[in-house]
């Protein structure tokens, strides 16, 4: 779960990183009163979960009212790689004289936290992994002692900060590891984290993603969930029936149990020719109704020709999933699209008994659904 | 012969008394698995599925000679779970829960760098020998005994893949689901370590996805290390940077880094067979016999 912007800085305030004068403002005339409050020149950024949002347009500079006014009317109500925009921060636009990058997140190699800092903020951090990774000083933390001081001191020097503002780099990195650590992080940055010429060092921007599995012991960081998660209707309708889902640009939709199987099936989609149009796992002893509910998530995506589905059941029964499709598809005057069927592993004849067959095509093998399904989609497109 | 679990191989349920726990625990028992006793924190003294309960991992395993444990707890007192039964002290726990807290699993990976118990898991399917025992949630009758050790990180695949197998008369020798979490006890080095040494897996193979680093470190171990042929599969060819395929561990990054192609390369340039379709997989391991 990401936090927006805002949020995150909030977080980080409270924990006594310093972060700019800022407010939140959701019409035009709020910018330009925040403005006024805060003082120019402010910065007025967009709050959508995407990244690059200055390069997109969603990050403007204000130097007097005309410019907050033009800028709030620019930002408000865009749409940013694919996300409405009805929320900017007007925020102190702070006078830097170097960017630095610091952040916090888990080593999945290592199986370790691993804390980070470098002189070059500012720039997207994964480029500057890929292009000069020494340029990024990393600590790995045994969780169970934590960032030792002197990790976090090390970590600094060996970043080449300068000296003058060392001991805060030092100190806001051992504040941001110990809000990842109590507060179930994935990933905290700041990037940039501005030097200004009073060497003061300030949080401009603020990112902090929680582990979804340890939601039940982070009550503030659930409270803090938002409605905008996804831009796409259809990811947010599988968001509500609680499906693992993602949308792709193919015509041959796909349902599967088991987040493998399913990749492995749309893998076969392309294999044989076709074009995934969505990820979707149904996941482990789903019920007639998650079936059902499945295929109608399925049909709603309008690029859908055909549909594969793919069960192998382990703890997923084929006689339920044969209710369900039986149940979703007897609702309808006409089938939207195509349904070819196979169903394998526990249960699986059961299923077959039970299943409508003619309002499917049933295949025997994974390989033969799938072509049998590309077949079927390439028909509808010609 | 085989890796892991045998008939042997004396099993503690923990978290018996839940659905998932006694229902699995019934299936084991039917496959012919040795499970002992069940551990759940105030239910010791009743019996589920036929076996005892005890409050205690610790004292499930004193009473009954016990080796092994399952966990089927849920992700909240999962890692708990997972330290007491490393404690008790086990020599292989198999973690079932999907949904652990990742900074859980990292305190639990720090734990196994000091000790010699082997964890399987967490959010895995567990582990089988086919014919002797199986320790998880794989439905036995998918497997059959054979020559080919089995590793792979999803579940359905893997029973998709050993489907294929079997139905060519390639049997097993043990199966192991690791798990499609980012920290997870075993890895494929880990599994491919045991096939290596083991004189009856005549060949293995791996099942790997998008994401993380575990299959080119699996390549570069059967480049250095291995004689044992080695067949590949590798899921998730056309999944989109930036989008989690369902397992918290299968993401290829906006940096690129994870993606199937880096993969697939790693094994070819180990020498690795990598199929494209499950028949494929069949196709490259016909030829090792």
């Amino acid at each position: 779960m990401k936090l927006h912007e805002y949020q995150a800085k909030g977080v980080f305030a409270d924990a006594g990183i310093p972060t700019p004068d800022s407010e939140l403002a959701e019409t035009v005339e709020e910018v330009v009163a925040a403005a006024d409050r805060i003082g120019y020149p402010v910065a007025v950024k967009a709050q959508v979960q995407v990244g690059g949002r200055g390069k997109a347009g969603g990050i403007e500079l204000a130097d007097d009212e005309d410019e907050a006014r033009s800028a709030a009317e620019s930002i408000l109500g865009m749409d940013l790689k694919g996300y409405h925009v009805d929320r900017v921060l007007v925020e102190d636009a702070v006078d830097f004289t170097n960017e630095l990058y610091v952040g916090v997140t888990m080593d999945r190699g290592e199986g370790k936290p691993v804390a980070m800092v470098s002189t070059r903020g500012g720039v997207d951090i994964e480029e500057v992994a890929a292009e000069d990774p020494d340029a990024i000083a990393r600590e790995h933390v045994d969780p169970s002692f934590g960032l030792h001081p002197y990790q976090a001191r090390r970590a600094v020097y060996d970043a080449g900060v300068e000296d003058a503002v060392a001991r805060d780099v030092a100190s806001v990195l051992t504040t941001l590891y110990q809000l990842w650590d109590g507060r179930d992080g994935a990933d905290a940055e700041i990037n940039p984290l501005m030097v200004t010429a009073a060497d003061e060092v300030v949080a401009a921007d603020a990112v902090f993603n929680v582990d979804e599995d340890a939601l039940f012991r982070q009550p503030e960081m659930a409270d803090m969930e938002e409605e905008s998660a996804s831009g796409d209707e259809l990811e947010r309708k599988a968001d509500e029936y609680g499906f693992d889902y993602v949308r792709l640009d193919g015509n041959v939709g796909i349902i599967g149990n088991g987040a493998g199987l399913v990749m492995t099936t749309l893998d076969l989609v392309d294999h044989y020719g076709g074009a995934p149009a969505n990820f979707l796992d149904v996941g482990g002893g789903a019920k007639a109704e998650r079936v059902s509910n499945a295929l109608d998530m399925v049909f709603s995506d309008p690029n859908v020709d055909s549909v594969v589905f793919n069960i192998f059941g382990g703890i997923t029964r084929g006689d339920e999933v044969a209710k369900g499709i039986n149940a979703a598809l007897e609702g309808f005057d006409e089938i939207p699209d195509p349904v070819v069927v196979r169903l394998a592993g526990t249960n699986a004849e059961e299923g077959m008994e039970i299943l409508n067959t003619d309002l499917v095509e049933v295949e025997s093998t994974l390989e033969d659904a799938v072509q049998r399904a590309v077949e079927l989609a390439t028909e509808v497109e010609a | 012969m085989s890796v892991l679990v045998d008939d042997d191989t004396r099993v503690v349920v923990q978290g018996i008394t839940g659905g998932e726990g006694k229902f699995h625990a019934e299936q084991m028992m039917e496959y012919g698995t040795n499970v002992v006793a069940g551990a759940v924190p105030g239910k010791g003294g009743q019996a589920v599925a036929g076996v005892p309960v005890y409050d205690t991992v610790e004292r499930a395993a004193r009473e009954h000679d016990a080796d092994a444990s399952v966990v089927f707890v849920p992700p909240a007192f999962a890692g708990d779970a997972i330290f007491e039964g490393v404690d008790s002290p086990l020599d292989l726990v198999v973690a079932i829960t999907e949904g652990i807290p990742v900074q859980d699993m990292s305190l639990v990976n720090e734990k196994l760098n000091d000790v010699d118990t082997t964890l399987i898991g967490p959010n895995c399917p567990g582990v089988i020998t086919p014919g002797e025992a199986k320790l998880g949630i794989l439905p036995g009758n998918v497997f059959s005994s054979g020559s080919v050790g089995f590793v792979s990180r999803s579940g359905t695949l893997t029973y998709q893949i050993v489907d294929n197998l079997t139905n060519r008369g390639l049997g097993q020798s043990t199966a192991i689901g690791i798990g499609g979490d980012p920290i997870i006890g075993t890895d494929f080095v880990d599994a491919l370590r045991l096939f290596e040494a083991d004189p009856d897996t005549e060949v293995a193979v791996m099942c790997g996805e998008i994401g993380g680093e575990d299959e080119e470190q699996a390549a570069e171990f059967i480049d250095e290390h291995m004689e044992t042929p080695v067949v590949g599969f590798i899921a998730g060819r056309t999944a989109p940077p930036g989008k989690r395929m369902g397992h918290a561990g299968a993401i290829v990054s906006e940096a690129g880094t994870g993606t199937a192609e880096s993969k697939i390369d790693a094994l070819n340039d180990a020498g690795v067979h990598v199929g494209y379709t499950p028949e494929e997989v069949a196709d490259h391991v016909e030829k090792y016999r």
